[in-house]
């Protein structure tokens, strides 16, 4: 009998890590551009890389990226990541219900490492309960894959013509806008927060009023407000699929 | 310095995915929670796009086209990573047009 386990075991691992092949290839071109941002905002490659290993997170990256480099403090630094990975705590909560029994207390804490938006959405839609095997062949490749895109990235980043990194430069942006759109022209309400969000954030650009913003905190107030006027006017219907898979982020 | 940035970061992410998947297990009950948690990620990364991305490029023209592309495309329900890369191309393309008018 524990033989038929071992053999169980490994191939639940395999096939986590087979369903992980196209979150991996995803994340080795998305990450791609956020190398080539780290580096020209003045990291390191390495840096760039040691950011990507240890968050896994691209829209909290991005703004990490832009607040360090904007010279922001450590507590603007934190609360953007709060505001900007908060919905992860939703996913991590749905997540929690369609663990397998037998998971340990160390296991989940190996799994939340890399409770990215795609790995989610791929372990939510997985026909059985999730055992930690699974999990773990899950997140190992699109780990793998978002940190090597970052080294080729930011390495590649300063050996490309200026026209290729100016045009690979709205990658990640392109990634939002697949995001949200789709949503937006679905639901008036998205469209709506959307909009919302834009034109907060476009009034701490251009009017000379808020001028001495930082951006951090910039994107936290955008956020929020938007957010804000959408549960307050919007709110969602109780119990659809419990959150996190509606919100697709990336990574 | 920049280490202890990049670890602030890491720590706060984990954090947020980890004591869900940990601590509390119950569904969140608030009507009101739950509908803030739903709008945060398309509020978020709108407010990270606009204005930003029309200053990520050579020109704000060949950005605007950009995200004409992407817009297009992912209203057609491309996948992220096609949305991306259309995006790419459009101002690569736009801006060897623009240098080619300029010029």
């Amino acid at each position: 009998m524990k033989h038929g386990k071992a053999a169980n075991r490994k191939q639940e691992l395999l096939g986590g890590i087979k369903d992980g092949v196209p979150i991996a290839l995803g994340y080795l071109s998305v990450s791609f551009s956020i190398g080539i941002m780290a580096v020209s905002s003045g990291f390191s490659v390495f840096q760039g890389a040691f950011m990507s290993l240890t968050n896994v997170t691209s829209a909290g990256q991005f703004a990490g990226i832009r607040v360090i480099a904007a010279g922001g403090t450590l507590f603007e630094l934190v609360l953007t990541q709060v505001i900007i990975n908060l919905r992860y705590a939703l996913m991590s909560l749905s997540l929690s219900q369609k663990l397998s029994e037998d998971i340990t207390l160390w296991q989940r804490l190996v799994i939340a490492f890399a409770n990215t938006d795609e790995i989610f959405a791929v372990a939510m839609s997985h026909a059985k309960s999730l055992t930690f095997p699974y999990m773990l062949g899950l997140e190992c490749l699109p780990i793998l894959g978002w940190t090597g895109g970052t080294i080729l990235g930011g390495a590649a980043g300063q050996l490309l013509p200026a026209p290729v990194g100016s045009a690979l430069s709205v990658a990640l942006y392109g990634m939002f806008i697949a995001v949200v759109v789709p949503e937006a022209v679905k639901k008036r309400p998205v469209l709506i927060v959307a909009a919302a969000a834009a034109l907060v954030s476009c009034a701490f650009r251009y009017l000379p009023f808020f001028s001495g913003i930082s951006e951090g905190i910039s994107i936290i107030i955008s956020t929020a407000a938007a957010a804000l006027l959408g549960a307050l006017f919007f709110p969602v219907k109780e119990e659809t699929k419990d959150g996190g898979n509606e919100g697709g982020t990336a990574s | 310095m920049i280490y202890l940035y990049i670890l602030a970061m890491a720590g706060v992410t984990y954090l947020i995915r980890m004591i869900p998947l940990t601590v509390f297990q119950k569904k969140i009950k608030k009507r009101w929670i739950r509908s803030f948690l739903y709008y945060v990620p398309y509020a978020c990364l709108t407010a990270m796009t606009v204005p930003a991305v029309f200053y990520a490029t050579g020109n704000p023209l060949s950005a605007a086209f950009g995200v004409a592309a992407a817009v297009i495309l992912a209203c057609r329900g491309k996948s992220l990573v096609t949305v991306a890369a259309g995006a790419c191309i459009t101002v690569f393309l736009a801006e060897q047009l623009l240098m080619h008018i300029l010029l």
